[in-house]
Formats: C-alpha cells, structure tokens, sequence
C-alpha cells in the first residue's frame, strides 16, 4: 500500500535555510545540506528546497546546495523557485534533484509545464500553487497568488488546479496563504477542495503547529503527502516522533529510516 | 567497474552518487564500447519511453545492452530501465529493446496516478540482489509499469489499488520499477547488494528469448 509522506521544507536564500510568517519576517535557520541529512536520517520521506529569493545571481549558490544534497541524501527531493525556462529544469535534474517545483511562470507561460513534462516526464513536474481565501458575490473561494504571494491573479484555484494537471503536472504541492507560519493547521476545506478534484497527489503545506495537523491534512483533507517546516526546523518534533504520531492514527507510514 | 548507461535522460547522477558512498567505482558509458568494458551495468532511466529509445539507437547501445544481458554480464534496471526490456510501452507506443516479451501499460488503478512515493515490496521469488528485503518500502515515481508475459520473471509485487510487478529477475539479470537510489537504507542495501554481486558473479547466461535473434 502506498504510504503516506512527510516532506520537512527547507527555504532557501542567501545559501541558508530561513523560515518566515505571511511570506515575511525571515529568520535563519541553518545549512541547507546539513539539515538536509539530519532529516533523512530521521526518515524524512522526501525533502523539498525553496529558493525564496529566486534571484539568478543565486542561481550558482543554489546548484552547489542541490549537488551536494544529491552527494549526501538518498531520499528524492524537489527543487523550486523562480524556474522560468525548460533549460532551468534539466540544469536542476542533472545536478540531482528528483523534481523542480514550478510556481509563477506555470501561470505566465503555460507551454513551461508542456515541455517540461514531455521532456522530462510527468513525474518530475510539480506544480506549486499558493491560494488565498477570497470573498467573490458573498461566497468563499481561493484564488491563487504568484511572486511568492505577492500577486493577485484572480484565477480559481480549484480550476488552475485541474488546468496544469491536464497540462502534465505530476503532483501539485498547495500552500495555504492565509494559513502559512500561522501554526493553526492546514486550511482544510481548501485541501479537500483540490486534492478531491485532480487525479494527482497533493502535497498539503501552509500552518502546521502540531503533530495533529499533520494527520488532519491527510485524514481531512485527503491529501497523500504533508508539508512543514517550523516544528521541525525548531527542533519541536523529530520526523520519527510525527511519524509515530501519524501511525497510532491508523496512518501508513514508513519507519524504517 | 559498473557502467551506467547515459542516453542523455537518465539520473545518472544520484545513481553515482550512491555507488560512491558505498565505494564501489563506476564510469559513465555513452558509448557500446563503454559497457563491452564493463564488468557489471546499470541502467537507470527516468522520463518518457519514445525518446529513450531514439537515444539509445542512435548511440547504438540498444544492441550494446542486449549484447550484455545476453552474455550474462550483471545488469540492474532502475524504473525505466525495467520497462524499456520489454517489447513495447503504450506510454507513447514505442518500441522498446525486447530483450524479454511484454509490455509496459498504463497502471490500470483507481488511486492517484503517477504512482509516487514509499510502497512495500512482496518479494516472491530469491534474488542475491534483494537479499534481506522482504517488505521493505521503496520509492516509486511511475504511471506505467512492465508486464512480462513470463511470470518466472516476477521476483516482487507492490499493490497501488491493483498489484503489478515491482522488480523482475533472470540470470544475473535484475530490474526494479522503484528508485533504489531514492530509498533510504533500504535501496542502498539493494545497491550494496549489486555491488557484491557483481564483484563476485561469473558471467552466467540470461535465458535469450526465443525465435528472435538479439
């Protein structure tokens, strides 16, 4: 039976790891390639690095983390941030990440996922969306916003959902705005909302506080993998110890490390 | 020395990456020279069939590769490098190397497709490369999977809504549709595995499929 996953999420910038509130406010956090380690030994079962600042003078100081992870860590792991071009992806893949994680420029340039997905495969082609509760004619919805949240776009999220899937994207891993660095736990509705509406799995991210949580966003929100960052970062919970947690609930998982 | 064969679209490097760490040399191969030289292979793969293929013939490793397995050199297929055995995919209708009959379809489940993340292994038959794995979870990235027409060939099973082969095994020939070099402890025993295997194997033939000369 397929297991549920646990994706400890590194923000990257200045070749550091930073965790922030609301997208702001961030504080260091560590080595990107140490903490890499110690959450694999600890059965991390996959590992995702944001480049939260996306700039392409970083792009060099990113490559070097990614070669050196693919060096030291033998769990997949996904690489986003600010990818605008196919080339960026193959750069990304060769230098040994699993997957590249395409967020603003799947919604400007649509053909990044085609080509993506054709080249490299479905599987290797995640696609990041960032959605916010709005209000539209007195009923709620979420729409999806770009530039690591700073852009309104407008666009349904349940629909953009089911687009760049029909597009090629293999998995989508679905932030919760309102949520993210607020430790209330995910935003369920809007989970349910995507992962009951496409065919691929949804990584469910934004607001972990607890080890509850993370049971919520796949009991609740029929997510198949659950993204955090601050609990473990802060040295709250070791992977293990969530893991357990996620298995007295009835949830699958590995354990062994 | 393991050769890894390099078309151009496979995950060489986390490949070598593990083989390294284990301590074991292996060398890049773009060429059939390249694998003739080889004492064990490994072909790793990821992405879509079609243009896989149209790598290897154009680097004339298609043959190269056929040549090996025939001759019983040790030889480990990774996800891919399972499915391009057979004879063909329907993942875009590409004939593949036919190095053993079957086919590569579409995994006919209900659950989310692509099929990713940790599953467990049914190991069904012995294997000196599965040593000491039994149920052990592996990552799987895939929506496709090999279907041998030779069920001697099944060596393990997972279940993703529906149970397809996992790994296959002939002679010294192995093929995973998981990532070993993905899966923690687990996959870098599979590896470690090989590697020994490979160090100690003489060459013993892989049953040639019959009625095709390869």
């Amino acid at each position: 039976m397929l297991l549920k996953r646990i994706i400890p999420c590194l923000d990257v910038a200045g070749g550091r790891v930073v965790k922030g509130t609301h997208f702001r406010q961030l504080r260091d956090q560590g080595d990107p390639v140490s903490m890499a380690r110690t959450y694999s030994e600890q059965g991390a079962d996959e590992l995702v690095f944001l480049d939260i600042e996306a700039a392409p003078q970083q792009r060099s100081t990113l490559l070097d983390i990614v070669e050196r992870t693919a060096r030291q860590v033998f769990i997949p792991f996904t690489v986003g941030g600010g990818i605008r071009e196919v080339d960026e992806i193959r750069v990304l893949l060769r230098a040994g990440a699993d997957k590249v994680s395409i967020q603003t420029a799947a919604v400007q340039r649509q053909e990044l996922i085609t080509e993506g997905a054709r080249l490299y495969g479905s599987q290797c082609i995640v696609v990041a969306i960032d959605a916010k509760r709005v209000k539209r004619g007195g009923s709620d919805r979420w729409e999806i916003f770009t530039h690591g949240g700073r852009n309104s776009t407008g666009i349904d999220a349940v629909e953009y959902a089911q687009e760049v899937v029909s597009l090629g994207a293999g998995e989508i891993l679905l932030t919760s705005m309102d949520r993210d660095g607020t430790r209330q736990g995910f935003d369920l509705p809007l989970t349910r909302a995507i992962a009951d509406h496409v065919p691929v799995p949804v990584i469910a991210s934004g607001g972990v506080g607890n080890l509850d949580h993370l049971v919520e966003g796949i009991r609740q929100g029929h997510a198949t993998a659950v993204l955090a960052a601050s609990i473990f970062h802060f040295g709250e919970f070791t992977i293990r110890q969530a893991k357990d947690h996620m298995v007295r609930a009835g949830l699958p998982m590995r354990l062994d490390p | 020395m393991i050769a890894l064969v390099d078309y151009g679209a496979g995950n060489l490097r986390s490949v070598q990456n593990a083989l390294d760490t284990l301590g074991a040399q292996s060398v890049i191969a773009s060429t059939p020279d390249g694998l003739m030289h080889a004492d064990a292979i490994i072909f790793p793969g990821v992405g879509a069939a079609a243009p896989a293929m149209a790598a290897l013939r154009a680097r004339g490793l298609d043959r190269a590769l056929r040549d090996a397995i025939r001759q019983g050199r040790p030889f480990l297929g990774i996800c891919l490098g399972l499915q391009l055995l057979f004879d063909s995919s329907a993942e875009d209708g590409a004939t593949c190397l036919g190095i053993f009959q079957g086919t590569v379809d579409r995994l006919a489940t209900t659950e989310k497709l692509p099929h990713i993340g940790w599953n467990t292994l049914e190991r069904v038959a012995n294997h000196p490369v599965l040593a000491g794995l039994e149920r052990e979870a592996m990552y799987f990235v895939h929506s496709y999977v090999g279907v041998p027409r030779d069920r001697q060939l099944v060596a393990a099973e997972t279940t993703h809504g529906v149970t397809f082969v996992s790994a296959i095994a002939a002679g010294s020939m192995i093929a995973v549709q998981f990532h070993p070099e993905r899966s923690g402890a687990a996959g870098m025993k599979l590896l470690n595995n090989f590697v020994q295997y490979a160090r100690v194997q003489p060459p013993t033939l892989t049953l040639p499929r019959k009625g095709r000369g390869i």
